[in-house]
Formats: structure tokens, sequence, C-alpha cells
């Protein structure tokens, strides 16, 4: 990437010793392609000794990366995990689920309006937030686990930013042709064909940005009734902005910093460092087998003198952060795996053994330079590391699934009145207030009964019933998916004790969920 | 700069600084990042031309577009007060006596009474309206009411006040002082018997005669008030000025009486009204029943 003895504008470059393609079919040997090592671009040269003269430079422009198409089972695996997370983002929020007439009946839903998430028969309210806490400490030590057993594989395939940025890469290569083809229309001057064809693609840009933000809104709102209020231009005016941000970011990042995202702002390539050790699979050139490189016809005269690499870059040319891997570990590798499927295509087609860039270890890089052999990747995987991220990962899992299980959709807060703390009533009872507060978490309304449990000759009254009706229980309906708030009055007999009692709340239904609070009643003191 | 040199392994030169052997390197910046940069300049420059800015000795700079924290807020309260005024009228409209059938209404008014009570009444009923003996202040959380407990009860007294002077219909209740009347054993006698309408003391042939003959008049024969006339309850519970023998004696013989300021005119009606719904809603609020009063006591029901 930012390799100052490349100050070549890009359109100068000598790629043309490279096939178009760069993948020949296997009747024909490649290496013709890479026939003169001379006229090969060596872009990296690590040996190289340090100039002396020291560059005054401001800034480093972007080199536009212009990755080629490759297959192989790195890429074909790439493309799954794209199809599926592009498919769970755009489909999810379409997905209908029913929850009855008092409840949305979208299966994934951030109600933020009435501050509830919905996500398929799992609802959580703001209380719950533990619940989202829970799955982000999840997602946390999910990354260790991955980052741990096979580096960066998260930034390789799934992370959104790889995702978009591959899709748009895509976009290119529809519009502009390959690799070749692209550098070729970077470097042409502005034609009229050049500006109309940079029109197409950037409104197919636009148009991905724009369906980007507008899948991303359909998670705070009934997407179908959205959908029709968006294009009659009823919806809320944060919808419009969302989508007008996102759109411009999605453009911007996936579209054009693409792999500076990665290499300049993210922070996740600072951290994994701390997450790797000795054991972590590594997308790793295996030096010790390639160097020094030559090509195919020099290796041919001097059989003993060179290694297996011949130097024809297919690695970095398909490289989607357009860096060399050849240089060992770096930030701007993401580990997709693409220059393998690209360096094993060639050591097929010149007959030499694949792996030559390979997912390894430290260790085993250690242990083959030396000459033993290959362990297989499993123990790799399975090592106290991994095992103990798993366990951790799936214990806060379980208790999450338990707690969701068991949480009871009834609870009860009691808040008594403390100014004035007992108030003496004209024929001497004692009369004390508290607010109730009782939450009904089912999507229906649900009648409650309240009882005053522990506190002899108490009766009760409420705010929406008069001191007549007074009885040692009462029935109050919360309404669906509400916390409905009670003003309860408590009537004791003269002389009762200041004492500590319980408020029971039951739903009156088939769960006959309940919820007990205890609280405090106050009265004089016996003089 | 002292030593600048190109690092080895990287080939970026250094910033020439060192400390402890530890060097930096200089590495360029991206462009698009030094772009943001500017922008961000740009941005300020902006941003001090449009809004209020630079400090000055009694102000700051206004800014082009006239946006202050103060404008804003004005806006947001002018805003709130549109809210309102649906709430205010439909509370104009109603009379009291009616409330309790809007329950929804009827919660507005208890909120906004209770913000009102928090500004214009806890100076004397106290913060949790629950008075003080020591000075007379009636608590208005319990079940005694002077002057009757039912929305337009205490709607009225709110709106003429207690012995105002200067309004023809102000409540208005006197107790004879009594100094020089008894003399000490009648006095504890009479006492006596008061306390003994709430089974506190023995009550005595000669405290009963004295109090036929000199306060069951306003008081009732067996001490229970009259609230026509205001005259508190001597048989419950609850006692305005204490329930020490010293207490009533010193009422007998000097009486102090409260007073109430009247809200009407210094408080608009919709906010006599939330205040009685507040008041009534406290826990001892009574049912307004259709009585036919008289006339005078009548409420003037134009908001």
């Amino acid at each position: 990437m930012n390799n100052p003895e490349d100050t070549s504008p890009p359109g100068e470059r000598d790629w043309s010793v490279v096939v178009e393609d760069g993948i020949a079919k296997s009747n024909e040997p490649v290496s013709s392609a890479v026939a003169d090592p001379a006229a090969t671009m060596r872009r990296h040269e690590p040996h190289e000794p340090a100039r002396e003269h020291l560059p005054e430079r401001l800034y480093e422009p972007r080199k536009a990366v212009h990755n080629k198409r490759i297959d192989g089972p790195f890429r074909r695996f790439k493309w799954l995990v794209m199809l599926v997370t592009l498919g769970i983002y755009y489909a999810t929020p379409w997905i209908r689920w029913d929850r009855g007439p008092y409840a949305p009946d979208q299966a994934v839903l951030v109600d933020l309006a009435n501050r509830r998430f919905y996500m398929f028969s799992i609802e959580i309210w703001p209380h719950e937030f533990y619940f989202v806490a829970g799955l982000l400490i999840m997602a946390g030590i999910g990354l260790f686990l991955v980052t741990s057993a096979v580096g960066r594989a998260w930034c390789g395939y799934a992370c959104p930013q790889t995702v978009w940025t591959d899709l748009f890469q895509h976009v290119d290569r529809f519009v502009d042709g390959d690799r070749n083809a692209r550098i070729r229309l970077d470097a042409a001057p502005w034609t009229w064909s050049k500006v109309v064809r940079r029109a197409f693609k950037w409104s197919i840009y636009l148009f991905i940005g724009f369906w980007t933000g507008g899948a991303w809104i359909m998670y705070f709102a009934d997407a179908p009734t959205l959908v029709q209020d968006f294009w009659r231009g009823e919806a809320a005016p944060v919808a419009y902005i969302t989508v007008a941000v996102l759109t411009l970011t999605t453009v911007t990042l996936g579209g054009f910093m693409r792999e500076q995202v990665c290499i300049y702002m993210c922070p996740w390539p600072r951290i994994q460092t701390a997450m790797m050790d000795e054991k972590s699979l590594l997308v790793t050139y295996k030096d010790w087998r390639g160097e020094p490189r030559g090509s195919v016809k020099k290796a041919a005269k001097n059989p003993d003198r060179f290694g297996d690499c011949i130097d024809c870059t297919q690695c970095v040319q398909v490289c989607p952060t357009g860096i060399d891997i050849r240089e060992g570990p770096q930030i701007g590798c993401i580990t997709c795996g693409l220059c393998i499927d690209a360096c094993d295509r060639v050591m097929n087609d010149i007959g030499r053994p694949r792996g030559l860039i390979d997912y390894a270890t430290l260790e085993d890089c250690e242990r083959e330079a030396a000459g033993g052999a290959v362990k297989s990747p499993w123990r790799t995987l399975l090592r106290p590391r991994t095992i103990a991220y798993s366990m951790i990962w799936a214990g806060i899992g379980g208790a999450l699934v338990f707690a969701l299980g068991t949480r009871s959709h009834t609870e009860l807060t009691v808040a008594p009145d403390r100014n004035p703390p007992f108030m003496l009533m004209s024929d001497g009872s004692v009369r004390n207030s508290y607010t109730l507060k009782i939450r009904n978490m089912e999507s229906r309304p649900r009648e409650m009964e309240i009882a005053v449990e522990g506190l002899p000759g108490a009766v009760m009254w409420t705010d929406t019933i008069n001191r007549g009706e007074a009885a040692a229980t009462q029935r109050v309906t919360v309404p669906a998916d509400l916390v409905r708030q009670v003003r309860a009055y408590l009537v004791v007999p003269a002389g009762t004790a200041p004492q500590q009692f319980e408020f029971r709340v039951t739903s009156l239904d088939k769960q006959r969920e309940t919820d007990v609070v205890e609280t405090r009643f106050d009265a004089p003191e016996d003089e | 700069m002292a030593n600048k040199r190109i690092d080895q392994p990287t080939g970026t030169p250094t910033v020439g600084h060192e400390w402890d052997g530890i060097e930096e390197l200089d590495t360029p910046l991206p462009r698009w990042w030094l772009w943001t940069f500017y922008l961000t300049i740009a941005f300020a420059v902006g941003y001090v031309i449009a809004y209020p800015a630079w400090p000055m000795i009694d102000r700051a700079t206004e800014g082009v577009l006239g946006w202050s924290s103060r404008g804003e807020l004005a806006k947001e309260m002018s805003a709130a007060d549109q809210a309102r005024t649906t709430v205010s009228e439909q509370l104009a409209r109603i009379p009291v006596e009616r409330l309790p059938d809007d329950s929804a209404l009827m919660q507005q008014a208890i909120a906004g009474g209770a913000a009102a009570f928090r500004v214009n009444c806890v100076q004397c009923h106290g913060s949790g309206a629950a008075g003080s003996q020591e000075l007379g202040y009636p608590n208005l959380n319990d079940d005694d009411w002077l002057w009757g407990g039912d929305l337009k009860a205490i709607e009225y007294t709110l709106a003429h006040g207690i012995r105002q002077d200067g309004d023809d219909e102000t409540r208005r209740s006197v107790m004879p002082p009594f100094a020089g009347a008894f003399d000490t054993d009648q006095l504890d006698a009479l006492t006596d018997h008061v306390l003994a309408f709430s089974g506190k003391a023995a009550s005595n042939p000669v405290g009963a005669q004295l109090y036929a003959d000199n306060c069951a008049a306003c008081h009732g024969i067996r001490g229970e008030g009259d609230r026509a006339q205001g005259a508190p309850t001597l048989n419950d519970a609850i006692w305005l000025r204490g329930s020490s023998r010293e207490a009533i004696k010193r009422q007998i013989l000097n009486p102090r009486m409260g007073m109430m300021p009247k809200w009407e005119g210094r408080l608009d009606p919709v906010t006599l009204k939330m205040l009685a719904a507040y008041v009534h809603s406290l826990g001892g609020g009574e049912d307004f029943v259709e009585v036919a009063e008289d006339p005078e006591v009548a409420v003037d029901e134009q908001p």
C-alpha cells in the first residue's frame, strides 16, 4: 500500500506482461505469460537499502486498488457469506410474525417511539437492556474466539465494510471490465465515453447506497407501511435524513474509500494483534519455500537456486486491499484468502505443490521451515485458548437464553409516599399512600389483582375508586405491553404499629404470574 | 530537527525526535485525511460566522443566523404552551364537579395542580400538603374538612380564601375568645368534656353544661362540628391546633384563627380547577353531592 518506492502513477505500471485475465486455461501454461522476469514489475523490494534523500511529502494519495477476478474455494466462500449477510440484511424486516392485535407483526423491529425491541418471539423492554448488553458481550467474545482461531476472518468475510467493498468491486468489474481494463480506463483522459461510463457506474453506486440506507430504516418501523409512506413523501423526516446519510456513507466508504477504512479508520486491526498468538491461523506466505523468487525459465536453468515463487504477482493483483502478502503479516491484510486461491491456481498450472500462500500458524511455519510435518488445522483450532473463549461465549449465551426463558412478564414496583409518611384519619385509623407500577409485558391487556399481605386489618383503595369500595384486594386492568401506575391508599385500624408488609400482584389468567414487593407501613409511634 | 533518517524496515522517514531510544515514524497522512482536516477548518470558519462564537466584553458575537439558546428555549416554551392550550380549553369548559367523569382530563388536572401547588401553596401547607399543627395550617391529605372536601367546595375555598377582608364571598368563621369567662376549674372541666368526645378523658356534668351553653351552637352537641359555618369537629382524631390539654385551653381562651389568601384574580380559573383536583386527589377528597345549597354559596361558573 504505502510503498514509498513506487511513485509511478498507476497507469504507468508495466502490468502488460501479465495476461489479461491472469487465469490461463489448464491446457496452456501460465509460464508463457510471465516469460520475461526483467519486464516484470518489482513493486516490493523488502531488502532494498534505504534511500539517502528524505522525501518531503505532506500526504499520501490513495492508490486505487483494482483487484482481479479470481475463483477458488475462498472466493466461493466469500460469495456465500456475502449472499447470506446481504440476504439477511435486506430480507429480515419483511419477515412477519403474528403477535396478536396489540403488538406489531414485524419479526424484527426496533420500536423507538414505544421503546420496545421485538425479535421473533422475544420482546425486550428498555429496562432489560442487559440482554442487548449480553449480546454485545457475546459479539465481543465471539470476535476474540474467531480472531484467536482463524485470525481476521471477520474482516475477511463478514465485516459490512468488506462485504460492501466487495459488492462495489464487482460493480466496477461489471461496468469497466477486469483489472487491466480498469487500470487503463483510470489512466485514460476524460473522453465522453469515460464520462458516460463513470456516470453509469456512480449511479449504480448511488443505487446500492440508497438501497442500503433504505433497508436500514425498515428495522425501525413497519416495513410495508414505511415503504408506502416513504414514496408518498409522508414518512418522518428522520427516515429521509437517515436514508440520505447512509446512502452517502455507503457510497463514500464502500465505493471510494474501501481499504482506507480498514487501514486508517477501523480500530479492529489494531486490537487484533493483541488477540492473535503463534497458534492463530493467518494467511501466510511461506517465504522459506518461495524465496528467492525466480521465473519458471530461470528456475528451469538453475533448479536449486530459486524458490517456488515465480513472482507473477497474482497474489497482489487479486488482493482487495492491494497489499503484497509476501511482505509478511500486515495491517492491510484482512485474511480473505483470495491470494491463496490465486497462488494455488498458479502452482497447479506450473506443477508445483499448492500452499505456497496458505492459512498457517506461526508455529507451523517455524516447524515447516525446519523441515517438520504440517499439523492438522483442527489441532490449532481446538486449544485451551479457543476452548476457553468458546466456553465463556456459550456460557453467556446460555445465561441469556435462561434469563429470557424464565423472566416474568409481570412486575411490580412500589414507591411509598414519604411526605408525609403517614396520615391520621378522623376516625383514628392511619393511612399510607403508595405509588404502584404494574408492568404487563404480554401483548394483551391483563387483569391483575393487587393484594396486601402481612398487614392485619388493612384495606386498600386506589385513585380510580372511592374509599367506600376499599377492600383487602383490588383488581386493575393493565393495558397490553404497558406499565400502569396506580395510587394505592392503605388504611389500618387505630393502634397499628409501624411495620414491614408486602404487596403482591397476581395476573388473573392462566399464567398466574405473580410478583411480591416488601415495603413499609408507617404509623405514629405509641405514646 | 535533530536527526531525521530513513527507518530501515519500513522505508519511512522519522520525525527526528528520540525519547529513550524510541523514535517516531513520519508516515505521510492519507490525502483524504488531510482534506477532511481542511474541511473541519472550513466548517469552523462557517460556524463562527453563522452562530454565536466569540466572547466579547458583554456578550458573544451574534452569528448571522441569529440563533441563540435562549431563543431556542423560548421556541420550545411556546410550543409547550401550544400543547397545553387544548387541555386548558377543556378544563375551562368543564365544571369542576364534572371532572371525575373524564379521567384523562382529571389526571392532567391533577398533574397541573401538583405543579401549581408547589409554587403557591407549599409555603403554608407544606410540600406534602400535611400542614402544620404548630401553626394551624390544615392538613389537606386527611378526610377532615372544615368547609367541605368535594371538588366544588375546595374550589370555592381556593377562590375566595378564608377570612379575606374585601371579599363578601370569603369563608369566614369566628370563635369568640372566652378569656375571663371561666375560672380554672371550669376550664379544666370543659377541656375534659371536649377530650371525652374522642375518648381521651372522662366527661363530667360541669363541663357538659358549659359546653352546651357556650359551644354546642357551633360545634354541635356531640362535637361533630358544622361545615356550613366552618366549625371544626371536636370528636375525631384530628386536631387543627393540637390535642394536648394546654392547646385546647389556649384555643378556648384566646382562639387563633387562620386565614388563607383568596386566589381568584391571582390565579386563572383553570389553575384553580387544577389545584382543586390536586387537593381532592390527595386521598381525602369527597364526592360531590348535588344539594340545594344556600344561594350565596353558589360558585361563579364563568371560566
